[in-house]
């Protein structure tokens, strides 16, 4: 076992070694292309092309448009296009865009801004890659797993189009900075994740007077629209009032179908172009509802500017001061992180950490152990034993919890002499749902129930690290 | 009168995981009109099975949820005051944060 373990960490360390090694050579690869390219288009064009006709100078001088050849080629496609041509490309490449989260929504959002041609681009994300992403997250590639996703993003957009500027914000956006990166590109995309962001966003362009592309996707359902953008409203004037932190489910918990934000980040990426090269009529006072599940696509008519908005209305006067001061994630009730709510409901007696729970089983003291994660979850994973009833059902399956206490009970009798005392341990996921449980038992007549502190993801830390975890 | 519903962004939970309702909503004696307030209830009372909080607060929708009517956010149609006609559609939809 020891030498198996030595082999690992030398592996391991040699990895890390090759990996970063790679990661240098890359880069400098990247940056010597860019420079090269540089020097390409410095140089004046060879000959001047016979329908060009541009003042005569010595060497030829570029058209009217600003687009130089390598660009006339590389976004021929788009130059072809009447309703974009020249005029909508050269705008493109003047522009900037932000995009506010590198995520599922923001994968393929970036590809197609970056391969679009847009000057400057801007990621901003806090959180690094993992493997649990990639089937959404399509920008980012195994090689970077445990990188910071602005790192992978922004390599992957360099390696699109190397032509276009990339611009790391390795942070979380926060109303500390927010004024100062958002102030640096003409348009935004709200690529977020959670609540209070797409608030503190919205409210942080209409400080700063820009448009604000924002999309959304859970399970397979998406939404997509255009605030404050042409009198259309902006995210307050649609939602004044925050909804309950209940009702704020994520993909972590709730799950999301990979291709779903992929369609909506693309809508996004859509949406920006047709903003940053003034064409088409853009998603504003309108909204794009995606239900993937029955390919349906709605798009409805919402409210204008309301003159009652609190931050874009008639009569206010929402600051810079304002803003940088405003408690988004006291407004919301919820995190501007996606970190996973932990609470605290029970008292020490009624908790139990999973290695102590494991001395139990391996004592081989009586219990009961119930999972109170959905069904889908169950046959995910779950531990041996384990009986599966999920939280929302727990109130009227109580008699069968009862009845597998004292079949327990009754088998062990019929093993010793004693009477033995049957443990009822409650777990879930993370250990949250497990707490409400062990509430509701206790005050249904279970008074022992104890809830299994960190749920499966503390067993698998504590007890068992081969343990899938989701 | 004949009314399809549609429950959308997690709000079909609340009511059997069914997205599409096609209903007939009865209208009270001595009414002659059906208003968006009038079926809120009719909702509350026929359709949502649990958490009618993440529904409803007060008479109205909960903060968070959308309502269409016939596409069109009621919010320009008088919100709780607009008059449904026979085979409108209404939509709830629960704003999403995801990503
Ligand atoms: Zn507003």
């Amino acid at each position: 076992m020891e030498s198996n373990g030595d082999d690992a960490a030398r592996i391991v360390a040699e990895l890390e070694t090759l990996k970063s090694a790679k990661s240098d050579i890359d880069s400098r690869i990247r940056a010597l292309e860019a420079q090269l390219r540089d020097l390409k288009l410095q140089k004046p064009p060879v000959s001047a092309n016979g329908s060009c006709h541009s003042g005569g100078s010595a060497g030829g001088s570029a058209p009217a448009h600003g687009l130089s050849s390598d660009m006339i080629y590389r976004y021929s496609r788009h130059l072809l296009l009447s309703s974009f041509g020249v005029q909508g490309q050269s705008k493109l490449v003047k522009s900037s865009i932000l995009v506010v989260g590198a995520g599922g929504l923001g994968a393929p959002a970036l590809m197609y801004l970056a391969a679009s041609g847009v000057g400057r681009l801007g990621i901003v994300d806090h959180d690094v890659v993992e493997l649990n992403n990639m089937h959404r997250q399509v920008i980012h590639t195994e090689a970077f797993i445990g990188q910071p996703k602005v790192k992978s993003a922004a390599a992957a957009c360099r390696s699109i189009n190397s032509s276009i500027q990339v611009v790391e914000h390795q942070e979380a956006l926060r109303t500390s900075n927010a004024i100062e990166i958002m102030s640096q590109y003409d348009i935004v995309v709200d690529a977020t994740d959670n609540a209070p962001s797409r608030y503190m966003i919205s409210d942080c362009c209409v400080v700063l007077g820009k448009p604000l592309v924002s999309g959304a996707a859970l399970g397979l359902e998406g939404q997509l629209t255009v605030y404050n953008y042409n009198g259309g409203p902006c995210y307050r004037c649609l939602f004044p009032t925050p909804p309950p932190a209940t009702a704020c489910q994520r993909c972590s918990d709730n799950g999301v179908l990979g291709v779903v934000p992929g369609i909506v980040g693309c809508l996004q990426a859509l949406e920006a172009i047709k903003i940053a090269s003034a064409i088409g009529e853009p998603l504003s006072g309108r909204m794009l509802l995606l239900d993937a599940l029955s390919a349906r696509v709605r798009i409805v008519k919402i409210r204008g500017r309301s003159i009652h908005c609190e931050v874009c209305g008639e009569n206010t006067t929402f600051t810079k001061e304002q803003f940088k001061n405003f408690d988004y994630e006291n407004f919301t009730q919820s995190p501007l992180s996606a970190a996973p709510l932990k609470l605290n409901l029970l008292s020490e007696e009624s908790r139990i950490s999973s290695s102590e729970f494991k001395e139990k089983v391996t004592k081989g003291e009586p219990y009961v152990l119930i999972d109170v994660r959905p069904g889908h979850h169950f046959k995910i994973v779950s531990l041996p034993n384990a009986m599966n009833i999920p939280l929302s059902t727990l109130e009227g399956r109580l008699p069968e919890i009862s009845s597998a206490l004292k079949e327990e009970e009754h088998r062990r009798s019929s093993e010793s002499s004693e009477s033995p005392i049957v443990g009822l341990y409650v777990m879930c996921r993370r250990g949250n749902d497990s707490q409400r449980a062990v509430q509701l038992l206790q005050s249904m007549g279970f008074p022992s129930a104890k809830d299994i502190v960190g749920g499966l993801e503390g067993w698998a830390r504590e007890v068992d690290p081969d343990l899938p975890t989701y | 009168m004949h009314i399809t519903l549609e429950f959308g962004g997690g709000l079909e939970l609340l009511c059997d995981s069914v997205k599409i309702h096609n209903v007939d909503v009865e209208l009270k004696k001595g009414l002659e009109k059906l208003t968006m307030k009038d079926l809120l209830a009719w909702v509350r009372t026929n359709l949502i099975k649990e958490r009618p909080e993440m529904f409803m607060k007060g008479d109205t929708v909960r903060p968070g949820v959308l309502v269409l009517v016939n596409d069109c956010d009621w919010e320009l149609s008088g919100q709780l005051e607009t008059t449904l006609q026979e085979k409108d559609v209404v939509v709830f939809i629960s704003t999403l944060h995801g990503g």
